[in-house]
């Protein structure tokens, strides 16, 4: 069994997990939700082991590289963090229902990666630009961002059905972690993708400057990424300094995802530098 | 309204920018107006531009500079916007921050410990007496600042650390300003070019790529080689140029530069950006006597008269072109002479490489046809000079270090508070944080548990 063959059986199981977290929200069932949090477990752990392998086996052709060079690659690592992430969040917080909004992005991800016509599950050799040793930095701080955005984007949406409800009368909603958890947890994520991103940009700008001579060309890839970073700037000064809460960020938090979004699939549809991402 | 319309033009701009408001507005201009540099593919030729917009839009998006806006008037306002916005709101906040920061004795007030909802309280059966030094040699371990005081029935202990940390996002601020200034700097007395170097030669300007002029180095740079290898795929595995440095005609320094490691002298730095072919400097030729059958070897160097075997006369190759029309057929790389009879006229020579017979159909008394001896490569490399690199790469280290402190560190206090009972004590613990109150919850736990807090002797 090869990795990419390993990793789209970790598709399944995150699928499954997935299901198995709605369905424990919906039917309040404790031992759907155990049962989730060990498939996402396993799963997590298989998917650590794709990518041990396709590391390895990338040797093996006598082009040993990282397994983040490409589209398919960069899908996996970005599930990868996604899991880590939240099974962090789950046994921090002791709540299961974020599971429900975080792990159908894990999964529509691997599943993107693994069935999409578009998307080479190849292993391929690294094309001269991307021979850095910063392209693991580079990539694997990106990543580590743009998966807390996407938990950001759950808890936003959860605090939006949650702050909907304002006599606590819809009984799908009674589990959901408190409307200020919900807040506070969004703000951490920010924080912390916040972080990420600006070190992912700033390793990608030192990366450039050693491989063509600009540490900023205004390339589209560069420039979405510049144009996230506003927005979540945006949401931190408007948090910190004019004091908003709620229902504002929850909703600049979904726009910053958008925005992550464009830059990761969305910039692949223009013209730039960043072409080999496809 | 009066004490507005009294202020100075100075105060009134000052205000202005000291809103944090306005910091949210150029944030979110920023990222809308980004967008348009994104979806219109920016610097290319004019024509193209026109033929896809029209002559209306095309006359409007170039006043308004959309076909290179990061560079525009506007876009660059809304920099200097920020920069001032940024710079105003932290001089305005930072006497107090720095007033709190660098204060020597910091106040406390034990009845604002007390309101905590989230103390620790419980019963110690020691008397307060007791237990100070050993209280305090706990706290002392884990805050870097301790203060002990006598209160009417027994003692309490103030302690804190990360006051510093306060500073973190002035920290963030001044890296953003680094960066600006860094960039400055480097769009005033930096410069972005590109030359090209044929294999065996030597250079000593290069061509700037805003205002296509000249621009002369002070040393000269040599081409000894370029390589390119392919991987199996047929995709590009290295690019890889063997340059020299020299000087008044002295080497002084050999690299092999590749794509991801330049070469860098006296400031200005060479990067391994293209490559191309160019016309082989010299061929072979092959000969064929027409009425001997004899065939002979022979080389001709561009623009150098060789003389022809069967006293055929002179000939000297003076062209090579990677296409040569005929007849309505590209007869592909094709290298063209001169050929001067002993007596009679000049006649052109053409020599396709894929087509060693076609010099026949010239009738003359031989038959020529060439083959390329080896491929001649050009290196193409980005030069720039940017001495503002390192000022924005330490504006890159200030704002990583910035965002960590501003984010994950803060400034928290804690308060214990021993008071008797009887014959035993009550202790109370608790702390604030000016950010990340859940995280210091947890730290007051922790404290009241190092502290003695049991099951038991919980209140």
């Amino acid at each position: 069994m090869n990795s990419s063959q390993l990793l789209s059986i970790i598709t399944f199981f995150y699928g499954i997990a997935a299901s198995l977290y709605i369905a424990a929200w919906i039917f309040k069932k404790e031992i759907l939700g155990k049962s989730a949090s060990w498939v996402v477990l396993l799963g997590a752990a298989g998917n650590t082991a794709g990518i041990i392998v396709r590391w390895v086996e990338s040797y093996q052709l006598g082009i040993g590289h990282a397994p983040l060079s490409n589209m398919y690659e960069s899908l996996i690592f970005f599930s990868w963090t996604l899991m880590i992430i939240y099974l962090v969040i789950e046994r921090t917080y002791q709540n299961r229902i974020i599971g429900a909004f975080a792990t159908p992005i894990a999964f529509l991800a691997m599943a993107y990666a693994s069935l999409s016509p578009n998307i080479n599950d190849r292993i391929q050799p690294l094309v001269p630009a991307l021979k850095s040793n910063w392209l693991i930095a580079h990539v694997i701080t990106c990543f580590l961002g743009y998966a807390a955005f996407a938990i950001g984007f759950g808890i936003s949406l959860m605090y939006l059905l949650k702050q909907g409800d304002k006599n606590a009368k819809n009984r799908m909603l009674v589990h959901f972690p408190a409307i200020d958890v919900l807040d506070e947890l969004n703000y951490q994520m920010v924080m912390f993708g916040f972080l990420f991103l600006s070190i992912g940009i700033i390793t990608g700008s030192v990366w450039a400057n050693s491989a063509w001579g600009n540490y900023w060309s205004w390339d589209p890839k560069e420039t979405w990424s510049l144009i996230t970073w506003f927005v979540y700037a945006t949401l931190l000064h408007a948090r910190l300094m004019r004091g908003w809460h709620g229902k504002r960020l929850a909703f600049i938090s979904i726009v910053g995802f958008l925005a992550v979004l464009f830059t990761y699939f969305g910039v692949n549809l223009l013209p730039g530098l960043h072409s080999y991402a496809k | 309204m009066q004490q507005v319309e009294n202020r100075s033009p100075f105060e009134a701009i000052w205000a202005f920018f000291s809103s944090v408001r306005l910091t949210v507005a150029i944030l979110l201009i920023l990222a809308a107006t980004s967008i348009i540099g994104t979806v219109i593919p920016q610097n290319e030729n004019p024509t193209d531009y026109f033929n896809t917009f029209g002559p209306f839009l095309y006359n409007l998006f170039n006043v308004l500079d959309i076909f290179d806006m990061y560079h525009s008037w506007w876009f660059r306002f809304l920099l200097l916007s920020l920069m001032l916005n940024i710079v105003v709101c932290s001089i305005n906040r930072i006497s107090t921050t720095w007033k709190v920061v660098f204060n020597e004795n910091p106040t406390f007030h034990i009845s604002r410990f007390r309101s905590i909802p989230e103390k620790e309280e419980f019963i110690d059966s020691r008397r307060p007496e007791e237990l100070k030094e050993e209280f305090s040699s706990l706290i002392r371990r884990r805050f870097s600042y301790t203060r002990a005081e006598t209160t009417e029935n027994g003692f309490c202990i103030y302690a804190e650390k990360g006051r510093w940390t306060r500073l973190g996002v002035y920290t963030v601020h001044l890296s953003v300003i680094t960066l600006l200034v860094g960039a400055l700097i480097g769009s005033i007395f930096g410069f972005e070019g590109f030359v090209n170097i044929p294999e065996g030669e030597t250079a000593n300007s290069i061509r700037l790529r805003k205002t296509n002029a000249l621009y002369p180095l002070e040393f000269e740079i040599r081409c000894d080689d370029f390589n390119v290898s392919f991987y199996e795929s047929g995709s590009p595995k290295e690019y890889r140029s063997s340059l020299t440095i020299l000087e008044g005609g002295k080497p002084l320094l050999q690299k092999n530069i590749i794509v991801n490691d330049p070469l860098r002298y006296k400031g200005i730095n060479f990067f391994q950006s293209s490559y191309g072919t160019l016309p082989p400097n010299e061929i072979a030729l092959k000969l064929v006597g027409k009425d001997t059958k004899i065939e002979y070897d022979q080389k001709a160097v561009m623009n150098k008269e060789i003389d022809l075997p069967e006293g055929e006369g002179k000939f000297v190759y003076t062209d090579y072109r990677n296409s040569f029309p005929f007849r309505g057929h590209n007869l592909g790389e094709t290298a063209i002479g001169i050929l001067t009879p002993k007596n009679g006229n000049r006649v052109d020579v053409i020599l396709p490489i894929k087509f060693p017979s076609f010099d026949g159909m010239r009738q003359g008394g031989l038959i020529i046809s060439a083959a390329e001896l080896h491929h001649r490569y050009y290196t193409g490399l980005q030069v720039t000079r940017d001495p503002g690199v390192w000022v924005v790469y330490t504006g890159f280290v200030i704002m990583i270090l910035g965002c960590y402190i501003t984010f994950f560190m803060s400034h928290k206090r804690i308060c214990v508070e021993v008071a008797k009972t009887g014959k035993k004590s009550k202790v109370m613990v608790a702390g604030t944080a000016n950010k990340n109150k859940l995280g210091m919850h947890a730290i007051v736990r922790k404290m009241a548990k190092n502290l003695g807090i049991t099951n038991e002797n919980r209140l």
